[in-house]
């Protein structure tokens, strides 16, 4: 899908990516901002007005936006707030790894290797295609419940065994979209100057293509954040849980807003940063007129 | 030229969509809030005159699986482990019977499946009224409706037999075990505020993540309210055992029927329970399907 061609900087792209570009201020310049504000302005009222007016609104704000509901439950749901946080770094490492490890097995060429790219294909379909919440209320519950010697019973462990298995399908792909973008003429030229396979993988091509997923490789890990929730039903209290506990306990869901807080701070700045990361990336190789 | 009118044919569509939102918003304000009146003394004595989700028929909800010893019978359609249209089990057999008081037959009784969370969702009940063991709280009577005590309820722990904590005999002793409690009882809130364990403890989502997590030890006791305990260890987990009940909290705690706020049916059914507690129908019905639940060990 990425030829060559689309990766060079192109203008109307860089413009529309900006929240603020389509104002047009070259061609309309203040009129256009004008209409822009009053459009937003006239949407928002319209908005509010219909929602505080509807005859439901007093029950659900009262059920959902409570001050003292979110206020109250928001320490105890920021300390329970750390363990996602743990669960998504710790995991973050193996996927990377891992997927890595299926990609490149993808991606080998010649009939000897056929099984093993047989496997990983089996692989991305089955992590991707089966349930989340089954392969964590599996593992989480299940292995424990064979009663090996040596089998870890923490539900934490598993829940993280989960989403690694999981994820790694995703990243995997993400990772062979990149891999098979790079064109096959690099490893042709590395191979050329005398690099080995397993060389011209490590130093051409696996490279370029890291540095063009890293977009859809974040973007996977923005859902990875929000999955560790997923851990909550396995009992253990996370985030998500304890936001749960608190909503049960006052039949409210402000609760879950403040959940949905500290998940928002942390996925935000990480979308930004992507976006940063693109633009740097777009930014050198406009400068150094090399396209990669 | 086109970019400003492709300003201005954007703004136009925001605009209506906006109208057609503000719309839509009006629309459910004109057929917002029946049932806001309250309830006169005469009004319960004819079933024409509740304030009922289907008119002819008394909808009650409860979640599914609906567990004995609250819920007994033979499964049935959409119904798990027992059938609430029974009437056997405790909470099926108080539910015809408060159904009997109103006026209503067996049959225009109807049962419906409400998830616990679902039971306290803002916005106009799919149920008359949802009984699913729910404890009353001063905090969640500020979201919905409850119905007076129809059981007073007492907390107890099950644990494996043969595991450390299963010779355990205080409150105290505890408090350095992993305990585990299902979302939504006061159960969890009863681990916090009374056995204040060092470790914290497991909260899960429904009967089946609990009971599977103790079976496999990934905790050493699950905290339930009596009879649940008592089928617990009858049924889901062999090697379980009721260690004991707690001690009775002042003031006590006791389940009832969840409305929606301000329905006024609540009041014809607190009328139904009075009589049936005063003409002994409710203990009785204790007695038959909750007999088991009165012999444990009290945790000093």
């Amino acid at each position: 899908m990425a030829s060559e061609g689309d990766r060079r900087a192109d203008p109307e792209v860089e413009r529309r990516s900006r929240l603020l570009g389509g104002l047009h201020f070259e061609r309309e310049g203040a009129k256009g901002v004008a209409i822009a504000l009053l459009s937003t302005a006239v949407f928002l009222t319209v908005v509010i007005v219909a929602v505080t007016q509807s005859a439901g609104w007093p029950e659900v704000k009262r059920t959902f936006f409570d001050w003292g509901d979110i206020s109250s439950s928001f320490p105890d749901i920021a300390r329970a707030f750390v363990l996602n946080v743990k669960i998504f770094l710790v995991c973050e490492v193996f996927i990377l790894l891992l997927a890595l490890v299926i990609a490149v097995l993808r991606s080998l060429p010649g009939p000897v290797f056929f099984p093993l790219r047989a496997l990983a294909i089996l692989y991305s379909d089955l992590a991707r295609g089966v349930p989340t919440i089954l392969v964590i209320a599996l593992l989480g519950f299940g292995a424990p419940a064979l009663q090996l010697t040596g089998v870890p019973r923490s539900r934490v462990f598993w829940a993280g065994v989960g989403l690694i298995l999981i994820y790694s399908g995703y990243v995997a792909e993400v990772y062979r979209a990149g891999i098979e973008s790079v064109h096959p003429s690099q490893e042709a030229a590395a191979r050329s100057l005398g690099l080995s396979r397993f060389q011209a993988l490590r130093r051409v091509i696996l490279p370029q293509a890291i540095r063009r997923v890293i977009p859809p490789l974040l973007n996977d890990f923005i859902g990875l954040q929000k999955d560790t929730a997923l851990v909550y039903t396995l009992g253990v209290v996370d985030a998500f849980g304890q936001a749960s506990i608190d909503s049960a306990a006052t039949f409210t869901y402000g609760a879950y807003l403040a959940a949905a807080v500290l998940f928002v701070a942390i996925t935000i700045p990480l979308a930004r940063f992507t976006d940063w990361l693109v633009a740097r990336d777009r930014r050198r190789r406009q400068a150094t007129g090399v396209v990669t | 030229m086109s970019g400003l009118r492709q300003t201005f044919l954007a703004t136009a569509a925001l605009i209506l969509a906006a109208l057609a939102f503000l719309a839509a918003g009006c629309g459910s304000t004109n057929k917002s809030s029946s049932g806001t009146t309250t309830a006169t003394s005469s009004s319960c004595s004819n079933k024409n005159d509740l304030n009922l989700h289907t008119a002819g028929q008394l909808t009650i909800g409860t979640d599914n699986p609906a567990f004995p010893p609250w819920f007994g019978g033979t499964p049935h359609k959409p119904w798990q482990v027992s059938d609430p249209n029974s009437g056997e089990g405790y909470e099926s057999a108080v539910a015809y019977a408060v159904a009997k008081k109103l006026g209503f037959a067996k049959n225009e009784v109807k049962w419906v499946h409400v998830p616990f969370s679902n039971s306290y969702a803002p916005g106009p009940k799919a149920f008359d009224f949802d009984i699913n063991q729910i404890s009353f709280t001063p905090a969640r009577a500020k979201v919905v409706d409850f119905s007076d005590s129809y059981y007073d309820v007492n907390q107890s722990v099950v644990v494996n037999k043969g595991t450390p904590i299963a010779s355990v005999t205080t409150v105290a002793g505890l408090k350095p075990y992993d305990l585990g409690a299902q979302l939504g009882t006061t159960s969890y809130q009863f681990i916090q505020d009374t056995i204040k364990p060092s470790k914290k403890p497991s909260v899960f989502p429904s009967n089946t993540g609990a009971v599977t997590a103790l079976k496999n030890k990934q905790i050493d006791g699950l905290v339930v309210d009596l009879p649940t305990a008592f089928y617990v260890t009858a049924v889901q987990v062999p090697n379980g055992k009721v260690l004991g009940q707690f001690p009775a909290e002042p003031g006590g705690e006791h389940f009832g029927m969840v409305f929606e706020k301000g329905n006024s049916l609540r009041d014809c059914v607190n009328k139904a329970l009075d009589t049936l507690r005063s003409d002994g129908t409710l203990k009785q019905l204790q007695q038959q399907w909750l007999a088991k639940a009165t012999g444990a060990p009290i945790l000093k």
